[in-house]
């Protein structure tokens, strides 16, 4: 809470200074935003350098910098590595929009049905808390060695911790603002579609969040563990890699790993930067 | 039942024997214990009460947020109640929460619009329609809520110490634009504060009421005449009774 707090009051003075200053160049803003991320990268990546230096393990166990990332750039120059990365970005997509679908109703439905609520209102918050790769083996027997076996463990990854976003944004929201609603003539789903719903946006966007980094996980426990098909999706390259003991391959394939589930949540820090100042929650305040 | 419907011809609201008691711990706590009051149409009413006088509690049940434990309540037409914040939504910007309330109250989205602007226009915050709750002053989240509550094209406007979180100028121009947009619309007012001056100053008629369990106990009609300055000393006088009368009833013993 106390640093909830905190970085809404830096945030706050951040866009009243950017406020104040309108004519700050674009560039140096995108400097002063990118410089703490590049030197992260570059001090990762030094590192990483003089382990190797140190040979504590040989080059083709624990090759360098340089040696991989030439192998990711040759990489992505071939269209089967290209469409390993296409697949498996498909399955995460699908398998998470379902699990938007899944986890939105389910929030909803605990949220206004009592009895609902009380039976499986807990049971939502322990899904979320188990690893849903534990569903893996019984995926397998219920379907299959496929693709189905895969969704339903990045499903069960997900929509739990969806579902638990909408819920406790309904269960938050302030009653004086469902009264204001009342008072207007809203009743039963105007209410919702009208205040709560909107109410509960920014901790159903968390919550939106939260499952993209479960469905992710889940999808790559599921494609390295579960070689499905001949599809080569990224979890069965890096599983391959390390069956044809090809390090460099093994750690292109975990920086493209790494980068995309960076950009994904970059974009939903986004989003949610976004509601947040909307909703007055982080804004300045007049 | 019949008399009620009898008495709505010529009163706006009325209240009789009104009853709520709430559970507290194991016992029950009376809020409101028989009140009995009626407004005209048109009428200005102002309620005040030391906190603990069920004031608020009357006001919910008037507006149908709560149910009374015993007697009725009625009100002539539709209702809309003012809160002591704004309660606007954060989401919506000034003209979206005037919107809204439009839109629930059925108008289509081309009228609502130009209505929304014509409203907060009424409550002088020309200019301001684009803003969002948070980007408002204190006195300003107010307009817009009298201006949502106008939307409501309620015949009853209801409000519960609207202006008590307000600072003493602001709520001096929010007893003006009040009184002027009540003169405007004739609407019926029943005006919820603990501030006997500001009571004196807007009211037709001042209830007072007493603590714990609240009550009507006392009525003080007020033929200032309008537009009254809260610094006037007849104001002062008549609030001064009731400030007394409040003390009265605030001691143990006090009935």
């Amino acid at each position: 809470m106390a640093s909830e707090l905190a970085a809404g009051l830096a945030s706050r003075d951040v866009v009243e200074t950017t406020a104040r200053r309108p004519g700050r160049m674009p560039l140096l803003r995108a400097w002063s935003w990118s410089w703490p991320k590049l030197a992260a990268i570059a001090l990762a990546v030094a590192a990483w350098q003089v382990v190797v230096w140190t040979g504590w393990k040989p080059d083709y166990v624990l090759p360098g910098p340089g040696p991989v990332f030439q192998r990711l750039a040759r990489d992505l120059g071939n269209p089967n590595f290209d469409l390993g990365v296409v697949i498996t970005l498909r399955r995460a997509l699908v398998g998470y929009a379902i699990a938007v679908a899944i986890g939105s109703v389910a929030g909803i439905l605990v949220a206004r049905i009592a009895v609902l609520r009380k039976a499986i209102g807990s049971a939502i918050l322990g899904l979320q808390s188990m690893p849903s790769i534990a569903w893996f083996p019984l995926a397998i027997l219920l379907f299959g060695l496929n693709e189905t076996a895969i969704f339903f463990v990045v499903i069960l990854g997900a929509a739990p911790a969806i579902a638990g976003g909408l819920l406790s944004g309904v269960d938050h929201v302030q009653p004086l603002l469902v009264r204001v609603g009342r008072v207007m003539g809203a009743r039963g789903l105007g209410l919702y579609r009208y205040v709560i719903l909107p109410a509960a946006l920014p901790s159903f966007v968390g919550g939106l969040k939260q499952g993209w980094a479960f469905a992710w996980r889940s999808l790559m426990a599921g494609e390295i563990i579960g070689i499905v098909g001949h599809q080569l999706s990224l979890g069965q390259q890096i599983q391959f890699a390390r069956d044809f003991a090809d390090a460099e391959q093994l750690l292109a394939i975990i920086i493209v790993i790494f980068v995309i589930g960076v950009v994904i949540d970059s974009l939903f820090g986004t989003l949610d930067r976004g509601i947040r100042r909307r909703w007055g929650l982080l804004g300045a305040e007049a | 039942m019949s008399n009620i419907l009898q008495l709505s011809e010529k009163h706006s609201l009325s209240v009789e024997r009104l009853t709520v008691a709430f559970p507290h711990d194991d016992r029950l706590l009376l809020a409101l214990e028989g009140v009995t009051l009626e407004v005209e149409r048109g009428e200005l009413v102002c309620i005040v009460g030391a906190s603990g006088s069920g004031k608020s509690t009357l006001l919910n049940i008037l507006a149908g947020l709560d149910e009374p434990t015993a007697g009725r309540a009625h009100v002539h037409g539709r209702v809309a109640l003012m809160f002591q914040e704004a309660a606007l939504l954060p989401w919506l910007t000034a003209a979206g929460n005037v919107e809204l309330a439009l839109e629930l109250r059925g108008v289509k989205r081309p009228a609502r619009v130009e209505f929304a602007r014509e409203l907060l226009h009424r409550v002088h915050l020309d200019g301001f329609e684009k803003r969002l709750p948070h980007e408002l002053s204190g006195g300003m989240k107010q307009r817009v809520a009298l201006a949502r509550a106008l939307a409501q094209d309620a015949d009853v406007l209801l409000m519960d110490e609207p202006f008590g979180a307000l600072d003493a100028i602001t709520r001096d121009r929010l007893h003006e634009e009040l009184e002027r947009i009540w003169t405007e619309t004739g609407l019926t007012v029943l005006f919820v504060t603990h501030n006997a001056r500001e009571a004196v100053r807007l009211g037709d008629r001042v209830l007072v009421f007493t603590s714990r369990p609240g009550r009507v106990g006392h009525e003080v009609k007020v033929d200032l005449a309008r537009p009254r300055s809260l610094d006037s000393p007849e104001l002062a006088v008549i609030a001064g009774r009731i400030t007394d009368r409040l003390k009265h009833e605030m001691t143990p013993n006090g009935e």
